[in-house]
């Protein structure tokens, strides 16, 4: 899964593998070049190899086989305070015995820097994350906030090129995490530094990424934008993952310019867009987002594919529904609709006919 | 509890009552009664337990410390002739009437040798001299003076008179002074104790020095096994914690003697160095019956004290604190000092503290493997409880080490604070 082969890349991982136990690859044949400047997720289930991949790039982790590249400098064997990558732990590892200025004052102290010099970065530091008044308090005097902030600041006080993140904001509650999202993004932007965030929460990397690097089972599944990983995912594993999906299995019957024909397994023949599948009577799954599937046929362009439906239940959920129906034998497809005017509420046992684009129905490999 | 069910009143400002009308507090203190009560009644047992198997005992041993009464108690007329009498007056014919009648009514009561004894322990032979003039005492007539001094005419020497004076006082500091290498002389006045007498204040002074050095060789070889039983699998790490813990389901006497194995000059230790030729047969190691030998056995058995509160203050630190350190660009050894060690500052200060208490009164392991030179404070006041049956030159010293370890207590709360100790 090469997914981009330029050469001047930042960060570059070549054929990296890593092994703890000399029997099974947490990580197998890493490939990934990272830009400068890029903000780069790691996406992934627990267990599938993205922390390692971010402990072997701080240095922590050494990499089992395989070169890993830093500004064209490989540092397998940099140890890890000479590589000068910022990061920021799960857990903030604040040093619970410093203060919040001591804390930040570290980084410089062991670089040999100046006391202005550190006074000046420190104060710049804090600034930069709005908590200049706490440069004297304890970490255990802040909030969960307030201990991620100054970890940032931390991280970046010493104007490390990289930025490494190990899901930074897991232990937040979700509207400050959501919070936290935009300022981690704006500082991004503003510092124009290369971030790896690791992450496994797809809302996160959907909302945070330049790129997103789906891993699973030791491999980059996807590598791609955050709107391209939703609209077009490569396999079924990253359309599960990435958002909900409908799935429905059947057999490629046709497949010819870009479309193909598959027989549902209730004998409704559907028109898709084949990603992974490649030949007739190949099994396969196919996939359709939930919000892209109408219940109004006046709603859908012209070729759409229409199919008739039960609904099961329907979830009000405030700004949404949640319909589920049975469709072609699967009993768990699932509309999501917006509440607007005019939104019919549906009785479950009602007959109804439902569409898509074709385009929004693409042929992954089954899972 | 249902009459603590409150009933909050509309305005602030008036007193809470409960729902039947009685003020608030008295309810809530009625409430809790109970379960104050019971709670008491639980620690009960332990409370009397410790009162009469710790406190009491503590408090008699301060008490025999600075009271003897030994002389006083025995001899009635003379101790009353010395209350009368200033310090330094000759010994006119009353004191003698009065020596003569005491020595007369011990020995019929048979305390002659408690006396004798009460006054050897400030003055040396003097014991004989009580018991072999008490036996002729039945006989003595007017003019008693000179009837004693025909009986032994040591009763005539001036520092004699001087002591019993000393020792006719129930409550001295005497023992005190003893314990620290010091005397009254027939004055009264404090000097130094005979040069060949003064051996407590060396002794102290090589005990805070040996429980110091073993407390510093316990850190020293504990806190990497407290760290890697910290960093390992727990399932890994109990097990060598078993390890750790062996030695305590050990006999003391077991643990000692079989250093005594390994470490006497023909032990396994010394035949292995000459086996393999490192040294020769004739320059056999003294590793035993010393100091080295009161250390060796004493470190590795007060190790576990040092590696059990290390541990518990190792286990919780995550690895990312250290993580983060080398990130910020710390090296390992920096890493180590600036972020490790204050975060285990609690277990070393409570294992220390621990090592340091437990090594200044040992008795046992000195005793077994220390020689003479190995020998500790806490043998010599089993000594003097065993041997010269000097209780209360015992207790005195057993006082001074008490002394001594609340006051580096003090010091410990004053320097690093007691609330920062972490025993487990």
């Amino acid at each position: 899964m090469v997914a981009s082969t330029q050469d001047d890349g930042f960060v570059v991982f070549e054929h990296v593998q890593k092994s703890y136990d000399g029997e099974t690859l947490v990580v197998k044949d890493l490939n990934l070049t990272i830009g400068q400047g890029e903000f780069l997720t790691m996406l992934g289930p627990s267990g599938s190899g993205k922390t390692t991949c971010l402990m072997m790039l701080a240095g922590f982790e050494t990499a089992t086989h395989g070169e890993i590249r830093l500004d064209g400098r490989p540092i397998n064997t940099v140890p890890p305070h000479k590589r000068g990558i910022g990061m920021v732990f799960q857990n903030y590892a604040l040093f619970p015995h410093m203060t919040v200025g001591e804390n930040l004052s570290f980084p410089l102290e062991v670089r040999g820097m100046s006391r202005s010099d550190r006074e000046r970065k420190i104060k710049r530091a804090l600034d930069m994350v709005q908590m200049g008044a706490f440069a004297n308090r304890r970490p255990a005097q802040l909030s969960g906030g307030q201990q991620q902030r100054i970890a940032l600041a931390r991280a970046l006080v010493f104007d490390p090129q990289l930025v490494l993140m190990d899901e930074p904001l897991g232990a937040l509650d979700k509207q400050l995490r959501e919070h936290m999202q935009f300022e981690i993004k704006h500082l991004h932007e503003s510092l124009g530094i290369t971030v790896v965030y690791v992450t496994h929460d797809q809302g996160e990397a959907l909302t945070m990424s330049d790129r997103i690097a789906v891993f699973n089972d030791g491999r980059i599944q996807q590598l791609a934008p955050p709107s391209e990983l939703y609209e077009r995912p490569k396999n079924s594993f990253v359309a599960s993952f990435i958002g909900e999906n409908n799935r429905l299995p059947g057999t490629v019957e046709e497949i010819a310019d870009g479309r193909a024909l598959v027989r549902l397994e209730t004998g409704e023949l559907i028109d898709a867009t084949p990603v992974n599948v490649a030949r007739k009577g190949q099994q396969t799954l196919v996939s359709i987002r939930p919000e892209r599937v109408e219940f109004k046929p006046e709603m859908l362009p012209p070729n759409a594919h229409l199919i008739d439906a039960e609904v099961l239940e329907f979830i009000y959920m405030g700004d949404i529904f949640r319909t589920r129906l049975r469709v072609a034998g699967s009993e768990d497809f699932v509309i999501k609709s917006r509440n607007t005017l005019g939104q019919r509420v549906m009785q479950p046992g009602e007959k109804v006919r439902i569409g898509w684009a074709p385009q929004d129905a693409r042929a992954l490999d089954p899972l | 509890m249902a009459d603590a069910t409150a009933q909050i009143a509309a305005t602030g400002t008036e007193r809470l009552t409960t729902a039947d009308g009685r003020p608030l507090k008295t309810a809530l203190a009625r409430a809790q009664a109970r379960a104050r009560r019971r709670a008491f009644l639980l620690v009960l047992p332990l409370l009397l337990f410790i009162v009469v198997t710790f406190i009491v005992p503590i408090g008699q041993m301060l008490h025999r410390s600075i009271h003897n009464d030994g002389f006083a108690a025995n001899m009635p007329q003379l101790t009353q002739w010395f209350a009368e009498t200033e310090p330094g007056t000759e010994p006119d014919e009353t004191a003698y009437a009065a020596l003569a009648a005491d020595l007369k009514a011990a020995a019929e009561a048979k305390t002659i040798g408690v006396v004798g004894t009460r006054v050897n322990y400030e003055m040396a032979g003097t014991r004989s001299l009580f018991t072999s003039t008490g036996r002729k005492a039945r006989k003595f007539e007017p003019p008693y003076r000179a009837a004693i001094l025909e009986a032994d005419e040591k009763w005539a020497n001036p520092d004699l008179w001087g002591t019993m004076r000393q020792v006719s006082r129930a409550y001295s500091p005497n023992f005190f002074l003893a314990a620290v290498d010091l005397a009254r002389d027939n004055e009264g006045n404090i000097v130094r104790a005979p040069a060949e007498r003064r051996v407590y204040v060396m002794l102290f002074e090589r005990t805070f020095v040996i429980a110091g050095l073993i407390t510093f060789l316990c850190l020293l070889l504990g806190y990497p096994v407290a760290h890697l039983l910290a960093t390992l699998p727990l399932r890994t790490s109990n097990l060598l914690m078993i390890l750790v813990l062996l030695p305590f389901w050990t006999s003391l006497l077991v643990r000692t003697t079989s250093w005594i194995v390994l470490l006497q000059g023909q032990g396994v230790v010394n035949n292995t160095l000459v086996a393999t030729g490192l040294i020769s047969d004739s320059s056999r190691i003294q590793m035993i019956y010393n100091q080295a030998g009161t250390i060796i056995a004493m470190t590795h058995i007060l190790l576990p004290f040092m590696i059990l509160p290390l541990y518990s203050v190792m286990r919780p630190i995550p690895p990312s604190y250290v993580r983060a350190a080398r990130s910020l660009g710390a090296s390992s050894w920096t890493a180590f000092r600036r972020v490790y060690l204050p975060q285990t500052l609690p277990g070393i200060g409570a294992g220390a503290l621990l090592v340091f208490i437990l090594g200044v009164g040992y008795y046992i392991t000195p005793a077994l493997v220390g020689g003479a030179s190995g020998q500790l404070i806490s043998n010599l006041i089993a000594f003097h409880m065993q041997d010269s049956l000097n209780w209360s030159l015992a207790a005195a010293l057993a006082a001074v080490l008490l002394g001594a370890v609340l006051i580096l207590y003090w010091l410990y709360d004053r320097l690093v604070g007691i609330d920062n100790l972490k025993l487990g």
